[in-house]
């Protein structure tokens, strides 16, 4: 019925090949991310085909990493491959589907791999088992064997895609705080990650202390706060070779709560100085700019996606609380209303929504709501909850949640933006202030 | 007061200051700039009683720290007597400059509590500075909710917590 065609990627750099979707199926194999409650999606994914002997090894871990990353979205579940009634011997685009439905798998991903030297290629399909259709065309990854999980994610972020009609995330990194020590005497280093915890490299000795990373908009620099003079200053590093330089700010100022604008040029951040914390913006060639002028604390800024607003945190109404200006300044409009103190506002990549940090009756929680303040969701609920990050597609965040006492250690979680789903990100020690990069290219 | 009693709070007053220099001088604390270095050297604490022009007398006898309500940084009469105390002892010994640290509990976000804590900095900053101490020779900075002296989460380690600190340092400011 479709021809598959297989892109064939020729780079020595890790490339994708985005094949264009063809509309096939009658009812196509849906998830709508954004309904309430789902029961997970039961796919099938048998090992991937092993096209030579050396790929053996290679084709049980890339489907591994397939997998986790599709079920670890809570809308997947694999099908174990011993209840399958037909084993996946050779990559071809004829699929017997009654062998595929009689254990219910509602989409079937196959993919073989093949390896020489030290360069692995990577192809998948998806098929709809109960239309019985391919879902998209056939794809191929191409790249070392070093970039395994990432050729892993990129399949995934496919299957994802096709499956939900949404951008994916798994192809994507993620800058933190990696922490060790004692609460009174903790020691933070930069440390950067896969989404999911994976490939962990750290940025920063534990010399000074270290605060809320955040990526540009092309994954290649971070902006952070540091006290390596001994007071908080904003600096740039740059991730390929991990040279840092400091931005130039307000004389006598502390600056912290860093953020790139969409450009990837304009820098706004928070500057204190002589009892007051007010937003400045920092253009390519200019000096700092004060976007806000009240006597009140003004901190967290963040760009709409388009650049034109900024969210923010201010407490010039007693409590802080979330507004949004316009990007060159001017007055402010709240839109937080509900009980509480918010802070950290986050606007989402896709535009539609701003997360949230919520302080309520001694609880702390995550929290979405509309840019106007409205359908204000509270996701989360802990002893201490904060700093929520967005995944590049807008649909999962990524925040800071710390447990109480002398004891207290920090540690990464996700949640979906429906509430479902929280999982612990696994990092090697403690860790705060997750910044989610783009998706990569 | 007889002579060993004196001796005792003099001792008990040494190892709480210990205690003090311990907590408060962690890694990434203001180093170079009130250090435990600087103010080991310029202390010069010997046994048996307290140089008054020093800073282990400022930190425990005039007391270097003052304490915030909840979420305010507003200055207490108890914190005002302190950092009266402190601008005396630093109109008297005018060789030494001096950091403000201000500190924030952990309830609340990272970003609020670095613009608390420089507030509460400001703050004991400034009403040292109506008491006559040149504001050239002081200097502020804030930790937010990074370093607190206790470690409990509880209202009675957070009180201890929403502090202002005075970390004399010997020198002037660079």
């Amino acid at each position: 019925m479709t021809k598959l065609s297989l892109l064939k990627i020729a780079c020595a750099a890790l490339l994708v090949g985005a094949a264009p979707l063809s509309a096939i199926a009658q009812e196509p194999l849906r998830i709508e991310i954004t309904e309430g409650v789902i029961e997970p999606l039961p796919f099938a994914l048998p090992t991937l085909v092993a096209e030579n002997p050396a790929a053996q090894e290679w084709a049980e871990r890339v489907t591994q990493v397939i997998a986790d990353d599709l079920v670890g979205t809570g809308l997947f579940r694999r099908i174990p491959n011993d209840a399958f009634v037909a084993q996946i011997t050779e990559f071809t685009p004829s699929i017997t589907y009654a062998n595929w439905k009689a254990i219910n798998a509602q989409a079937l991903i196959t993919g073989a791999i093949s390896v020489d030297g030290d360069q692995l290629n990577v192809k998948f399909r998806l098929f709809d088992v109960f239309s019985e259709a391919p879902l998209g065309e056939g794809l191929q990854f191409g790249g070392t064997t070093q970039s395994w999980r990432r050729m892993a994610h990129k399949v995934a972020d496919a299957v994802y895609s096709r499956i939900t009609g949404e951008t994916g995330y798994f192809d994507s990194r993620v800058v933190f705080v990696s922490e060790a020590g004692p609460k009174n005497q903790r020691e933070k280093r930069l440390a950067v990650m896969d989404y999911d915890g994976a490939n962990v490299q750290y940025l920063t000795d534990a010399a000074s202390i270290v605060l809320a990373p955040r990526f540009s908009p092309t994954g290649d620099r971070i902006l952070y706060t540091s006290y390596e003079t001994g007071f908080p200053q904003i600096y740039q590093l740059d991730v390929g070779n991990v040279s840092r330089v400091s931005l130039p700010v307000p004389a006598e100022s502390m600056t912290f709560a860093p953020r790139y604008a969409p450009d990837g040029q304009t820098v706004i951040f928070s500057a204190a100085m002589g009892g007051n914390t007010d937003i400045f913006r920092l253009r390519p060639g200019g000096g700092p700019e004060k976007l806000t002028n009240a006597p009140s604390i003004e901190t967290a800024p963040s760009y709409s996606p388009d650049g034109s607003q900024i969210v923010f945190e201010s407490d010039r109404s007693g409590t802080p609380q979330l507004y949004i200006m316009d990007a060159n300044g001017g007055e402010p409009r709240r839109i937080s209303f509900g009980q509480g103190r918010y802070g950290t506002p986050v606007w989402s990549p896709r535009g539609d929504l701003i997360a949230f940090t919520k302080q309520n009756e001694g609880r702390f929680h995550i929290g979405v709501m509309r840019t106007d303040g409205s359908e204000e969701r509270l996701l989360t609920a802990s002893f201490l909850d904060e700093g929520p990050t967005w995944a590049p597609n807008g649909r999962v965040l990524m925040f800071t949640r710390e447990s109480a006492g002398a004891e207290g250690q920090p540690a990464l979680y996700s949640v979906d933006i429906s509430g479902r789903n929280l999982r612990k990100v696994p990092t090697p020690q403690s860790a705060s202030d997750p910044a989610w990069s783009p998706l990569l290219p | 007061m007889n002579f060993l009693s004196k001796a005792a709070t003099v001792a008990a007053l040494l190892a709480l200051a210990a205690c003090n220099n311990a907590d408060r001088f962690g890694a990434g604390g203001a180093n170079g700039l009130g250090g435990p270095g600087a103010m080991a050297g310029a202390g010069g604490v010997t046994a048996g009683a307290l140089d008054p022009s020093s800073p282990a007398y400022f930190n425990q006898t005039v007391g270097d720290r003052v304490l915030f309500a909840n979420d305010q940084s507003t200055l207490s009469d108890a914190a005002r007597s302190t950092l009266a105390g402190q601008a005396r002892w630093l109109n008297t010994n005018p060789a030494y400059t001096a950091i403000i640290e201000g500190h924030a509990d952990e309830k609340g976000t990272r970003e609020y509590n670095l613009a608390l804590g420089e507030r509460r900095a400001n703050a004991a900053r400034d009403f040292l500075v109506s008491q006559g101490v040149s504001s050239a020779r002081l200097r502020t900075v804030t930790y937010g909710k990074e370093r607190p002296i206790e470690v409990c989460s509880t209202e009675a380690c957070y009180a201890q917590n929403r502090r202002a600190v005075t970390v004399i340092a010997s020198g002037l400011t660079s």
